[in-house]
């Protein structure tokens, strides 16, 4: 892979950690008054999955959706003025840190409902194919939304109308706090998923390089015109289901198993890899940091100084479209 | 102006969407069959393709999240289902996707999809095939609902429906599908909002929905020969609801009846009763009144569902009980129509065989 390839994923994966990082350490100030559902150790996925992807191809995803919205491009002060509530939010402070929206970057919405999001991503691609154009959409969702009956719907409709859709299942184990054996039976979930005729994949989550390499051929194959693709990576979260938090004192995760999940930390493990390999210097790496760190910082302060949305008389105008 | 089905109304608006817009479809289940939902759709297959009047699967909560999603992408989807009942399935993409989607982002994405369900009834379908849920939607912010009675209002209400850039419930009612009625030509379109008095009359006013309104014309001759003349208004859209319509003809009448298929408790009758209420400038002389379904589920059986649905007979009762009028006259008048009008209570006409 190219270097130019390699800094621009870890770039990807180091803003979303550190964004993140930001959003749980100011979370205490209670300033952002709504629930959040962090990335911190799933950003491989999100980074490697969208730098393949062309401005207007579409994302859709869920309540853990920051990771998603900035990989695609989502503007960062916008994002965070969402958090806060302010009338400069992506979606003017109507729905918080689960309801993510940038069309000028084709980050199409998130929905915080197991399962909701999906057939709107397929919907989108049904668009596509009506319309006779050659976008793709990505649909982002968890291990918890394939127990879903809707799942079964979604992708039945995308295999039988031959959608340009890739649906990436970030496998996490767990849905709050109970893991995927108390949920499904043991057979892995591309597997099941192999079954509706669709081409499936299990890969690492961990590691954006294979990430990147797994959904490029996807997104090629499926720009083609071969119709969808199911990729499913391994991933884990790093804090609490909801919230800025580690919550691993409660004893709901095995200890070993998150000691090795840790180990396999997404962002450090990369970028050790690119300072190891020489691809990049670790003055190159402190530069990318400062610049990130500063552009978050102008994000906090840009939310924080901006107005909330003024109480709403004509609340008619704002839920129906003229 | 050519006498016209109702169903043939719903088929020409939907026709001439699909001739006017090509981001306009129609999708349903057996939406391309013989049958042509109820004949709805018969004919549009052969003249616009699979492209654009399709069938689906039976997935009606993912299919309402793919029309929510092709109608956020530029498409204008027509979802049909042969059944109310059935679009209870997709509950979780009507109220919390369909309903919210353009508030929940800042406006900035509209869902002009039409959700058009049939109301079914009588024929023994009982309780899961013969719901009136138009409050269960019409309370849901975001959503519109309309109910067309007449022809005319069905045609032109599915082509303002199409048109319009939110997600609205078009609800048709099985026994309204054979009725004929005078149906404009061409691009014929009735605003979605607006009630409209189908009788001027005085001392009493009757707002009524969907089937209801034809109930109503069928008890205005027997009020007419007690000399009672009510004023009559077809809701036609159930929300927004046009109160303006309601105030103005309470206000000068004083006395509101109600007529809805949808149970009593929490219902649209309850809601328009509600409204007048509230409004300072209304003096009512006589407490209002509704005229709805019981509440309790549709039974099967025609014995048990003979008593169930209110029928023009109940809503001439209660007018005159509301005048305060002695009920001899009234009784002996539906005594005697009783003789001569023998269809049973469970089919709209004597002739009628179904598709049910």
């Amino acid at each position: 892979m190219v270097v130019s390839k390699l800094t621009s994923l870890y770039k990807k994966i180091l803003l979303i950690r550190l964004v993140e990082e930001a959003v749980a350490e100011r979370y205490q100030e209670r300033e952002m008054r709504c629930p959040v559902h962090l990335s911190i150790g799933q950003e491989a996925v999100a980074a490697g999955v969208c730098e393949k992807l062309k401005k207007d191809d579409i994302v859709y995803s869920t309540h853990r959706c920051h990771a998603h919205y900035l990989a695609k491009g989502g503007d960062l002060n916008r994002m965070i003025a969402e958090i806060y509530g302010k009338e400069t939010g992506c979606a003017k402070g109507r729905g918080g840190s689960m309801h993510l929206i940038d069309l000028e970057v084709g980050f199409g919405g998130a929905t915080p409902i197991v399962g909701n999001s999906l057939p709107v991503s397929v919907g989108a691609a049904f668009a596509n194919k009506l319309k006779g154009n050659k976008k793709v959409v990505v649909a982002f969702l968890g291990d918890g939304t394939t127990e879903t009956g809707v799942f079964h719907e979604s992708l039945n409709f995308a295999v039988l109308h031959n959608l340009s859709i890739l649906f990436v299942c970030e496998n996490n184990f767990f849905s709050v706090y109970t893991h995927i054996k108390e949920r499904q039976h043991t057979r892995p979930i591309y597997k099941l998923v192999q079954s509706y005729g669709m081409e499936a994949l299990q890969s690492d989550g961990n590691d954006v390089e294979s990430v990147y390499k797994a959904a490029s051929k996807a997104i090629k194959r499926i720009r083609s015109g071969k119709g969808p693709i199911f990729l499913e990576f391994l991933t884990y979260r790093h804090r609490e289901h909801c919230g800025p938090f580690y919550d691993d004192h409660l004893s709901y995760r095995d200890q070993k198993e998150v000691k090795m999940w840790f180990k396999k930390d997404p962002v450090k493990n990369f970028e050790n890899y690119l300072l190891n390999k020489k691809y990049l210097s670790s003055d190159e790496a402190e530069k990318i940091k400062t610049g990130i760190s500063k552009n978050i910082s102008k994000a906090f302060q840009f939310a924080k100084k901006s107005p909330f949305p003024k109480l709403e008389k004509e609340f008619e105008k704002l839920i129906y479209a003229s | 102006m050519p006498r016209k089905t109702y169903t043939k109304a719903m088929n020409e608006a939907l026709d001439l969407c699909l001739k006017k817009d090509p981001s306009v479809f129609v999708i349903g289940l057996g939406v391309p069959d013989p049958k042509g939902i109820f004949g709805a759709i018969s004919g549009l297959k052969k003249k616009y393709g699979s492209k654009r009047v399709m069938d689906m699967p039976i997935a009606e909560n993912a299919m309402t999240g793919i029309c929510i999603g092709a109608a956020i992408n530029g498409m204008r989807p027509v979802l049909t289902h042969q059944r109310v009942d059935f679009s209870l399935l997709a509950l979780d993409q009507v109220i919390n996707n369909a309903a919210k989607w353009y508030y929940m982002f800042g406006g900035q994405q509209s869902v002009p999809l039409v959700i058009k369900m049939t109301i079914g009834m009588g024929w023994g379908q009982g309780p899961q095939h013969s719901q009136n849920l138009q409050a269960t939607y019409a309370h849901i912010p975001g959503l519109k609902v309309v109910m067309p009675s007449t022809a005319a209002d069905a045609k032109g209400l599915m082509i303002s429906a199409i048109e319009d850039n939110n997600p609205v419930i078009f609800i048709d009612h099985r026994w309204l599908h054979d009725t004929f009625g005078q149906v404009p030509n061409g691009h014929h379109k009735v605003p979605i909002g607006k009630a409209k008095v189908i009788k001027k009359g005085s001392g009493f006013t009757i707002v009524s929905t969907s089937y209801m309104t034809l109930e109503i014309m069928k008890a205005l001759p027997l009020l007419e020969k007690l000399g009672i003349e009510p004023e009559v208004i077809d809701l036609r859209t159930i929300k927004p609801l046009d109160e303006k319509t309601i105030f103005n003809s309470v206000m000068k009448t004083g006395r509101l009846l109600v007529a809805d298929l949808g149970h009593r408790e929490f219902g649209v009758a309850a809601e328009i009763i509600t409204r007048v209420s509230e409004n300072p400038k209304i003096k009512l002389k006589v407490k209002p009144q509704r005229v709805t379904s019981p509440d309790y589920p549709t039974p099967s059986s025609p014995a048990l569902s003979a008593n169930y649905y209110p029928r023009h007979t109940d809503i001439a009762l209660k007018v005159v009980e509301m005048l305060r009028r002695d009920k001899k006259e009234i009784t002996r008048l539906i005594a005697e129509e009783k003789k001569f009008n023998k269809i049973p209570s469970d089919v709209p006409d004597e002739r009628f065989m179904g598709p049910f």
